[in-house]
């Protein structure tokens, strides 16, 4: 089966010359719910962005599905890899709920009723139905982060994923969202530093540090490596200790 | 300074919009251009940053303040064409969704504080940065654009009115009023221009438009610490060169001052002032009791005013089309 | 002139006014200030009677005269402008209360404040009649640029989120004891703008990689469209039409 993500030997550096990413390789198979973890500045958001061709490799290759990421397959790339923001007004874009969920589709060429059942379909997956004709604005922060995995998830992506998805959520919201990705079958690749939300919800886990995979593994076997989170900058939080395997 | 409805007159009002929607018309090319699909999130983004930053209100003297244009810095920031775009965005919802400034002053409000803050700015922008170079020459280049391009508008804006405005005035008096007070928020503008320029410049020095193509070869770091080297990077051009820029300032200029004065000032308004300054008070005091709408005085030099105006109108399209035409051939040579 | 800025105009409701296709009312409005501009100062009356005319749509939107009235301050700094036009104004000069005024000046004065006052009230009841998402389809109905359309789509999603941000920035200060009190404080505000702006260009940036991984290739998908059927067209440039008949009539 393909991997529903490759990457190999990813070098870039950023315009004015910073350096970002010094050769990553990962592959993800196709139904893994994988975490990514990295201390701020490690080049988790760089990483992302050359996911669905947002940046163009300095050195090395992506592919999304078996297929590589270059100029002309961007927009079907695009369509393939679902990301998910850390900040859900960038996500939500236009006037109303209604209208961002079906920016997707509509732009794939879903027209009427078609287009209509899409994104009902969506937001009733995130429990958003009720939110379809408001403003994005006018909703809370953990309601706007689950219209923005609906307005994703409408394009019924191979691959989801998600920008720090527990960040800014109070205990209940961070709950809730657990929950509606657990439900979804999907791919899904986690990028946070929050390290007991990537053991609730993901089986394997990746570490960055300073622009390479630094580790790859079973999640409860890396955060139980008190030393190695240590040499990247990751804390568990407080009182918080991985349970005897 | 948004100008309101009443203000000018509407010859000059609709050859003012003319020249807007042209200048806009060739800014939507090139922006398109710079930004490729990117034009649309970026320019609003930004046209909604210069409606936050116009809010800002600086100390000017005791007891006075002002407020940023924010042309001159949106040219630095994102590049004439696109900044030409924001500011005219930032208008257009000024005045439909805050009635902002008069419906029929948009042309106005567009062309002499978009293109003519926007034009000057970056006109003298490279100029400066063309004679000293490195990060001091560009905050010093950002703040005299700035300065200038303050005083610039409200000069067109006197010269706009001194033709087509609805009061009679002593030009000579009024523009040195105007360009004097502005020149004080002009300073304002430069060094708040100048410090934003700077602080950009330190954190995200690839942000800033008027100054790009700084970028080293890639490293690879191996496990053991060992480090290859990997491709050169292409330096980003630096799009909107000093040349089609003053072109187009040149033709902006030629278009007001020249076709526009002539028709626009076929109302007895603008040529009052003249007759007064000649002397011939009897005209002027003849006027004050006539009307002054289109077609209202019988000719003007044995053109009927209203198709003086036709003209005018026409001419104005001609040049503005020639100006986007110009502008689009020149693309083409550049691919 | 800060102040006002940032108040939304749209007032909810239901009347007929408020039904409206977009279009036909931002055509309307365009078609009236025209006529309005290009209205010989002389005629008082008919001013006096646009002023009638404005008050019939806002009785007809439901639009309380005070809520128009209270926006009106947007009109202060050139109202002041205007007051200076009779005292710099050339030509001949009478006395008013020991102060000499130029007549043609007066005339200027006057022929502003009537043409102003009626132009943003008319613009107030557009705003105050139509959700700004709603101006925006009809402004692509007129044929307005689909770029220029989106630019300001987005600037209005983004606005109050970066004035929030501004205000943020703003607490941060003052929380700090910055106040702007005179032109050596000005660099402060200026590095605050500064950052707002690499704030709003990386978000622009994110906005755009958002649309971007939902397939955005340059062109906003038409989810929503209003057209207008000819009896909407003919209630919306009744209003123009009624001015234009005004002006003929005052001939």
């Amino acid at each position: 089966m393909v991997n529903s993500l490759e990457v190999r030997q990813l070098a870039y550096a950023y315009p004015d010359g910073t350096q970002a990413l010094f050769g990553v390789d990962l592959s993800i198979a196709r139904g893994e719910r994988v975490a990514l973890l990295g201390p701020n500045g490690a080049g988790k958001t760089t990483l992302v962005m050359h996911l669905n061709g947002i940046l163009t490799p300095g050195h090395g290759t992506v592919a999304v599905a078996g297929t590589p990421v270059r100029k002309d397959t961007l927009k079907e790339v695009r369509q393939r890899v679902g990301l998910v923001f850390q900040d859900p007004d960038d996500q939500l874009f236009m006037p109303t709920v209604r209208d961002d969920v079906a920016f997707g589709p509509a732009n794939a060429g879903v027209r009427g009723e078609d287009l209509d059942r899409v994104v009902k379909n969506a937001l009733d997956r995130v429990g958003m139905l009720e939110a379809i004709d408001r403003p994005p604005h006018h909703l809370s922060f953990g309601q706007r982060r689950r219209v923005a995995v609906a307005t994703v998830l409408a394009m019924e992506p191979e691959i989801l994923v998600l920008d720090e998805p527990s960040s800014n959520l109070d205990p209940a919201a961070r709950r809730e969202l657990a929950e509606i990705l657990r439900s979804l079958d999907v791919t899904v690749l986690m990028v946070t530093h929050d390290l007991p939300y990537a053991l609730e919800l993901c089986e394997r886990s990746l570490i960055l540090s300073d622009g390479v995979i630094a580790a790859d593994g079973p999640t409860r076997e890396l955060l139980a490596d008190a030393e190695l989170l240590a040499r990247h900058r990751l804390e568990l939080p407080y009182g918080f200790a991985i349970p005897a395997v | 300074m948004h100008v309101p409805d009443g203000f000018f007159n509407a010859v000059t009002s609709v050859s003012a919009g003319a020249v807007a929607a042209a200048g806009v018309a060739v800014c939507l090319r090139g922006a398109r251009r710079e930004l490729d699909d990117r034009t649309a999130p970026m320019a609003g983004l930004v046209a909604a940053f210069i409606f936050a930053v116009q809010m800002l209100n600086f100390p000017v003297a005791a007891g006075t303040s002002g407020h940023l244009l924010g042309g001159a810095l949106a040219a630095i920031l994102v590049g004439p064409y696109t900044g030409v775009l924001c500011m005219a965005v930032v208008l257009l919802v000024q005045a439909v969704f805050f009635a902002d400034g008069g419906l029929t002053a948009l042309g106005v409000n567009i062309t002499i504080m978009g293109l003519v803050t926007v034009l000057v700015g970056w006109a003298v922008f490279r100029l400066v940065t063309g004679l000293a170079r490195g990060k001091g020459g560009v905050t010093l280049a950002a703040f005299l654009a700035a300065l200038i391009s303050v005083p610039a508008s409200a000069l067109v804006f006197t010269l706009l009115f001194w033709i087509g405005g609805t009061a009679p005035i002593e030009v000579g008096a009024v523009a040195a009023a105007m360009g004097g007070v502005h020149l004080l928020i002009g300073i304002g503008e430069g060094v708040i221009t100048a410090v934003t320029v700077g602080a950009v410049l330190a954190v995200r020095p690839d942000l800033v438009y008027g100054a790009r193509g700084l970028a080293k070869p890639l490293l690879l770091r191996g496990a053991e610490g060992t480090t290859t080297t990997v491709g050169e990077p292409e330096p980003v051009p630096v799009r909107g060169a000093l040349k089609p820029f003053l072109l187009g300032g040149l033709g902006l200029t030629a278009v007001l001052a020249g076709v526009v004065s002539f028709f626009a000032s076929s109302d007895p308004d603008g040529l009052e002032a003249v007759a007064e300054n000649k002397g011939f008070l009897d005209q002027a005091a003849d006027h004050l009791f006539g009307g002054w709408a289109l077609a209202d005085y019988g000719e003007v030099g044995g053109i009927p005013v209203g198709v003086a105006g036709i003209i005018g109108v026409g001419l104005v399209l001609l040049i503005a089309g020639g100006v986007a035409y110009a502008a689009r051939s020149r693309d083409k040579i550049k691919v | 002139m800060g102040a006002g800025h940032h108040h939304q105009l749209y007032l909810p409701g239901g009347s007929v006014v408020h039904r409206l296709p977009p279009q036909c009312k931002l055509l309307a409005i365009f078609a009236f200030a025209i006529v309005v501009v290009a209205t010989p100062r002389e005629r008082f009356w008919a001013f006096a009677a646009y002023a009638v005319l404005l008050g019939v749509v806002a009785a007809a939107a439901r639009v309380p005269v005070t809520y128009v009235g209270r926006r009106m301050v947007i009109e202060v700094p050139f109202v002041l402008f205007a007051f200076l036009i009779p005292v710099i104004g050339l030509g001949e000069r009478i006395t008013v209360l020991g102060l000499s005024l130029s007549v043609p000046g007066l005339w200027a004065a006057w022929n502003i404040l009537a043409k102003a006052t009626l132009g943003v009230a008319a613009s107030i009841l557009l705003a105050a009649t139509t959700e700004p998402r709603v101006i925006l389809i009809g402004a692509q109905r007129l044929r307005l640029p689909s770029l220029l359309v989106q630019i300001a789509m987005f600037m209005l999603r983004y606005m109050d989120v970066i004035m929030e941000e501004m205000r943020r920035m703003r607490v941060a200060r003052e929380s700090r004891g910055f106040e702007a009190r005179n032109f050596r404080h000005i660099p402060v505000i200026a590095r605050s703008a500064g950052a707002l702006f690499i704030r709003s260009y990386e978000r622009g940036e994110r906005v755009h990689l958002a649309m971007l991984s939902r397939g955005y290739s340059g062109r906003m998908p038409i989810i929503q469209d209003m057209s207008a059927s000819a009896h909407q067209w003919a209630t919306a440039l009744a209003l123009p039409a009624a001015a234009l008949a005004v002006l003929g009539l005052t001939w």
